[in-house]
């Protein structure tokens, strides 16, 4: 009978410890649109798969009376689970109790749950939803957070990480969500600043709202902070289940491999890009018409609109797409657009995903503001990311290809393994306007009709170098290729280069231009 | 899923003389357009208060000079005369609030 009053004891304990901060901040919780902590865990991880670890975990602070507050798990719930049958770690932050506020225990879970995601070499998820450091532990807090970017370091490049913001995640703290992999935010559930609304107004007088200070929209369009945007927190979770879907456990692994399936867009191929270079058209029926089912998982697709990057599959196995994006901004690299195409192709040649780049693209973007915003240094992180990556990389010119956007778009130069062309590809210095304007200025001035000689001109230069045939002929390009054969030339591609071995020189690391 | 408000209007850019037919986005219709600096106008640097001005319009004062004191992140920022000559102009009294980059004073 003892054991039994033991057990007995014990459930009472959990049963008081998994209601978190108690039914009136729960309620205060759902009044905010927003799930608990184990809602989202639970709506996240594969049914009842779910292992938590550190329940019985209690805060240690002792002035300002914390001796006898008692804070269920200390405001955060931590431990593994699966995604369809997939290991993940996961801690998700309990705003129940202390505002999920950020004490040494709490911070200790979760570097405890961080050390073993590395040690297991499989994905974390961070749950953030937190008022940010609990002020009465002081310097504690603070070393917790420190400990916690860190491991985020340490493990960046080994496993996945992904941070989840449903709730605020303000000050020191959005320093961990900043140093990982990908960020989800919530349309008005998800709040990130360094410094909040209130401070800015007592220090700059400045007037600003929360939702335009940090809100998803703010993150997810202005700052590229953040990854994926939903509008629900279910849709949320159902976007993390996507991208885990897609990309490996570690870095010693290769993405899980589903059946081939035809793109249900490939007949359409023919009809997307229009011929004329200065007529937009929509890259992403390119990359749907080229993919598994037509599935393009785009990544910040409301950031940097004028390149596009995304997951998507290729006989079954996982393939990241970067495409100039002509729809936007004339599919121009500008400061944003580099920055956000170098992260995601450091992404996949970190985890094994060989890298497709559809190219079409008109130049750098023309402006003071744009060089004064560094488009030097934010531009070189394209080429240093397709210099730098040892994945397979397969580069489809689909239309022109002008000057420095040429280079750095996956050329031969940066050690692509496959460059291929369609037969409407302009390879060359500029468009034949500039060039044109140009190569043959005295003539166009000293002719006595300007307009008519310019016409000429730009049409001699048309013929004579905007086509594939130049770069063919110097082995630039591997083939050029019909639309409609892209699909099949990059399997080809990609599973002759299932094998690839390259070695950088030895090093420590490298410096990219950040 | 919920569509973001579109953001970006149809329009035309000119890349190295060839004009496309594009979206534009809002970061580049709203960008600044460059206007360099002018070298006899003192200009706030960041939002915040005059405490002080320790200089009169007619006044002659060398480069350096300090001429008003703005307070700002809860420093006492000394705003020194950008050039040398006569203060010909003073935009602000002691106690306003400017945001970044207000006209304080120019000189001539």
């Amino acid at each position: 009978m003892a054991l039994s009053s033991k057990i007995r004891e014990f459930h009472e304990k959990r049963e008081k410890l998994l209601l978190g901060g108690g039914e009136q901040t729960v309620e205060k919780q759902k009044a905010m649109g927003k799930r608990t902590a184990r809602e989202r865990i639970s709506a996240l991880l594969d049914e009842g798969s779910f292992t938590e670890y550190d329940l019985f975990v209690k805060h240690v602070a002792h002035d300002f009376d914390m001796g006898d507050k008692s804070l269920p798990g200390d405001g955060v719930i931590t431990g593994t689970g699966t995604i369809d049958g997939s290991p993940v770690a996961v801690f998700a932050q309990d705003f129940t109790v202390a505002g999920g506020s950020l004490g040494l225990m709490h911070s200790r879970k979760i570097t405890k749950i961080m050390d073993h995601a590395l040690k297991m070499r499989m994905p974390l998820i961070g749950i953030n939803d937190s008022g940010g450091a609990r002020i009465q532990e002081g310097v504690n807090s603070l070393a917790g957070y420190g400990e916690i970017f860190f491991r985020n370091t340490l493990s960046s490049g080994v496993i996945p990480q992904i941070s989840v913001i449903l709730g605020p995640c303000a000050g020191g703290a959005v320093y961990s969500p900043a140093l990982t992999d990908f960020v989800f935010v919530v349309d008005n559930i998800s709040k990130m600043f360094i410094t909040g609304p209130e401070v800015i107004k007592t220090v700059l007088g400045e007037e600003i709202s929360m939702e335009d200070l940090g809100g998803a929209r703010v993150h997810s369009e202005i700052s590229g902070n953040a990854h994926f945007f939903a509008g629900s927190e279910e849709e949320c979770f159902a976007q993390i289940k996507k991208l885990i879907g897609f990309i490996p456990r570690n870095n010693t692994e290769k993405a899980g491999v589903l059946t081939s399936a035809e793109p249900l867009t490939a007949h359409e191929i023919d009809g997307i890009v229009p011929d004329d270079p200065t007529l937009p058209y929509d890259v992403r029926d390119v990359i749907k018409a080229v993919a598994d089912n037509s599935d393009f998982f785009e990544v910040m697709e409301n950031f940097a609109g004028s390149i596009v990057i995304g997951f998507g599959r290729i006989e079954g196995r996982t393939a990241g797409f970067v495409a100039n994006q002509p729809l936007e901004m004339a599919g121009v690299l500008d400061v944003d657009s580099s920055d956000k195409a170098a992260r995601f192709i450091r992404f996949c040649d970190a985890f094994n995903i060989p890298v497709i780049t559809f190219v079409d693209i008109p130049g750098y973007l023309p402006g003071a503001d744009q060089e004064h915003a560094g488009l030097i240094r934010h531009g070189a992180k394209i080429l240093y990311s397709y210099s730098e990556a040892t994945v397979p990389k397969i580069t489809v010119i689909l239309r022109k290809a002008y000057g420095g956007g040429y280079i750095a778009m996956g050329s031969r130069h940066l050690r692509a393994d496959f460059v291929f062309a369609w037969p409407a590809a302009e390879i060359a210095v500029m468009g034949p306007e500039g060039a044109a304007n140009i190569i043959f200025r005295k003539e166009i001035m000293s002719s006595a009709d300007p307009e008519e000689t310019r016409r000429q001109k730009i049409e001699e230069y048309r013929k004579k170098f905007a086509n594939p045939y130049v770069a063919a002929s110097r082995g630039y390009i591997d083939a050029v290729i019909e639309p409609s054969e892209t699909r099949k030339f990059i399997a080809h591609s990609l599973k002759v280069s299932e094998n690839k071995e390259i070695q950088l020189p030895p090093k420590k690391h490298g410096l990219p231009p950040f | 899923m919920i569509e973001m408000k579109k953001t970006s209007q149809e329009g035309k850019l000119n890349i190295d003389g060839t004009v496309y037919r594009t979206r534009l986005s809002r970061k580049f219709i709203k960008r600044a357009p460059f206007s360099p600096s002018d070298p006899f106008l003192l200009t706030s640097i960041i939002p915040g208060t005059i405490l002080d001005i320790m200089v009169k319009p007619g006044q002659t004062v060398v480069k350096g000079e300090a001429l008003m004191i703005l307070e700002a992140m809860k420093m006492q920022n000394v705003l020194k005369s950008p050039a040398g000559g006569t203060v010909r102009m003073i935009a602000v009294k002691k106690g306003d609030r400017v945001g970044k980059g207000s006209p304080l004073l120019r000189i001539g």
